[in-house]
């Protein structure tokens, strides 16, 4: 049978090119980069020139890169951070309601400890109005968290408009890029933002590794307290081959683009056409401002889980917003803040392409998902043929 | 994390469809919660003679829908309505923790099928 996999927004291989990259320093070349022998130099040079890589590629400076665990740490470190060191100043936080949980749960917790947040509704493409923006500014706003493209509807935000009336309003500006990085042109100047986390596995880097661009001024309550490790920023023996893929997988992105994003929204535009034509199915998130690898739709009167059992039984990998994917009994918060009934938030399909997806295999999950959605349907006792 | 069992009724649901000449009909669920089962009974002196399902749900809610029809065709109405969550589970061989309410969806939609049987009974 053939296997295709379209769950690219999950996490994706490691591309050989990066695990040769990583490999001497899991094996030879596996020294503590704070030891002062060849061995310890040798980690050092390499997580320098990683971080002047990564740097250079979102223009940042060199300093200006922290390396984590992951997005989430990223995106912990640079909300309560933030949040800690600025507590004085005002104790309010701006997000929107479609939020990764990696920040709304962060959010969460400062709520508990006394900050006040507002989330900021989206339209039904998935789009912040900057007008609400405005309307939610507070004088004792002191920092703003959008992210720069949704996870599930692949909606991308107007992060650079945001963020330049954050600066106006002396406020700090994050955004969560761990969609964006690698799959679109990512500055952090032109964001006009302060704080941007991003993950190297969803852009055929490694798990376990993220990094944190910090604006040079702008400081943080670190999260991880130990030795002198990132300049005192996040404390533990760096994760040197972790490092290394990182900067090579974003490397080889930022390098590929121009070559991958056609291809794939020509992929994408298909894949949406062909589900289109199911009836009773919409599409989730905006048609224009998307991810490039996004598809996110919703067919009415079936559920998501079965949905996926019933794809993964012909060799195709997707995710679903329903209650029964997402372990509680909610469906996705994401597809609710959009506007979508429950009922139709629980048969959302989201399909994420890579860069090695073919047209062959989009003809045949296009091939496939028909029969499916038909034969789930006539098994539905909301479905009236 | 399915069984065998469940991935065979999900693969291959025994029984979906409706009885238009039904004796009962049970419904249970929501569909904001994401699952919703119908069930249709045919009984005959006083034995479930035919069972029908429809249901809006996940792999194991439709798994356990099947299973039910199977559990309780041939039986009699008592003997129907001794039939637990718990028989529907271990009939499938077992089912994950997060979805141990989908075999309460199963067997509440017999119970209701049932009590619309008898309801049906003494009005006529």
């Amino acid at each position: 049978m053939e296997l295709i996999y379209l769950d690219h927004a999950a996490t994706t291989p490691i591309r050989s090119e990066v695990m040769e990259a990583m490999l001497p320093y899991l094996t030879d070349k596996f020294g503590n980069a704070s030891s002062i022998y060849g061995w310890g130099r040798q980690a050092r040079k390499a997580l320098d020139d990683a971080r002047a890589s990564v740097a250079e590629i979102i223009g940042a400076d060199f300093n200006e890169i922290v390396f984590t665990s992951s997005g989430t740490e990223s995106d912990n470190m640079a909300i309560k951070g933030a949040a800690w060191e600025y507590r004085n100043k005002g104790r309010h936080i701006i997000t929107s309601s479609i939020e990764h949980p990696g920040v709304l749960n962060t959010m969460k917790s400062l709520e508990k400890e006394g900050y006040e947040v507002t989330y900021l509704p989206v339209n039904a493409q998935g789009l912040i109005c900057v007008d609400d923006f405005k309307q939610a500014l507070r004088d004792d706003t002191i920092l703003v968290s959008i992210m720069h493209a949704n996870n599930e509807v692949g909606t991308i935000q107007p992060i650079a408009a945001i963020g330049q009336i954050a600066h106006e309003h002396g406020i700090i500006m994050h955004t969560d890029a761990v969609q964006t990085a690698g799959a679109l042109e990512v500055d952090v100047n032109e964001l006009n933002v302060d704080l941007l986390s991003f993950s190297a596995h969803k852009f055929y880097g490694p798990k376990g590794v993220g990094a944190l661009y910090i604006r040079k001024g702008i400081r943080l309550v670190p999260l991880i307290h130990g030795g002198n490790q990132e300049r005192r920023r996040r404390a533990g023996t760096e994760n040197t081959a972790g490092i290394v893929g990182l900067a090579a997988a974003l490397e080889l992105a930022d390098k590929e683009r121009p070559e991958f994003t056609g291809k794939m929204i020509h992929l994408r535009d298909k894949l949406i056409d062909g589900i289109l034509k199911i009836p009773h199915t919409r599409l989730n998130g905006s048609r224009t401002q998307r991810l490039p690898n996004n598809v996110s739709v919703c067919f009415e009167f079936i559920e998501g889980e079965s949905l996926l059992l019933n794809l993964d039984m012909q060799g195709i990998a997707g995710s679903s917003g329903s209650a029964c994917t997402s372990g509680s009994l909610e469906p996705s918060h994401v597809l609710l803040a959009l506007g979508l009934k429950h009922e139709i938030a629980h048969g959302s399909l989201r399909l994420t392409l890579g860069k090695d997806n073919t047209e062959a295999e989009i003809d045949y999950v296009l091939k496939a998902l028909e029969p499916i959605v038909h034969r789930l349907r006539e098994m539905s006792p909301l479905y009236h043929s | 994390m399915y069984s065998n069992k469940v991935m065979d009724h999900f693969q291959n649901p025994r029984n979906v469809g409706e009885i238009v000449d039904a004796d009962g009909i049970g419904e249970i669920g929501n569909p904001r919660c994401g699952d919703i089962m119908k069930l249709w009974i045919k009984v005959e002196n006083g034995y479930i003679v035919d069972a029908k399902f429809k249901t809006f749900g996940c792999g194991a809610a439709i798994a356990t829908s099947s299973i039910i029809t199977e559990l309780v065709i041939g039986k009699t109405i008592e003997e129907a309505e001794q039939i637990s969550d718990q028989a529907v589970v271990e009939a499938l061989d077992g089912l994950p923790p997060l979805k141990m309410h989908c075999s309460n969806l199963a067997a509440g939609a017999l119970k209701k099928a049932i009590a619309d049987y008898r309801n049906k009974q003494n009005v006529s």
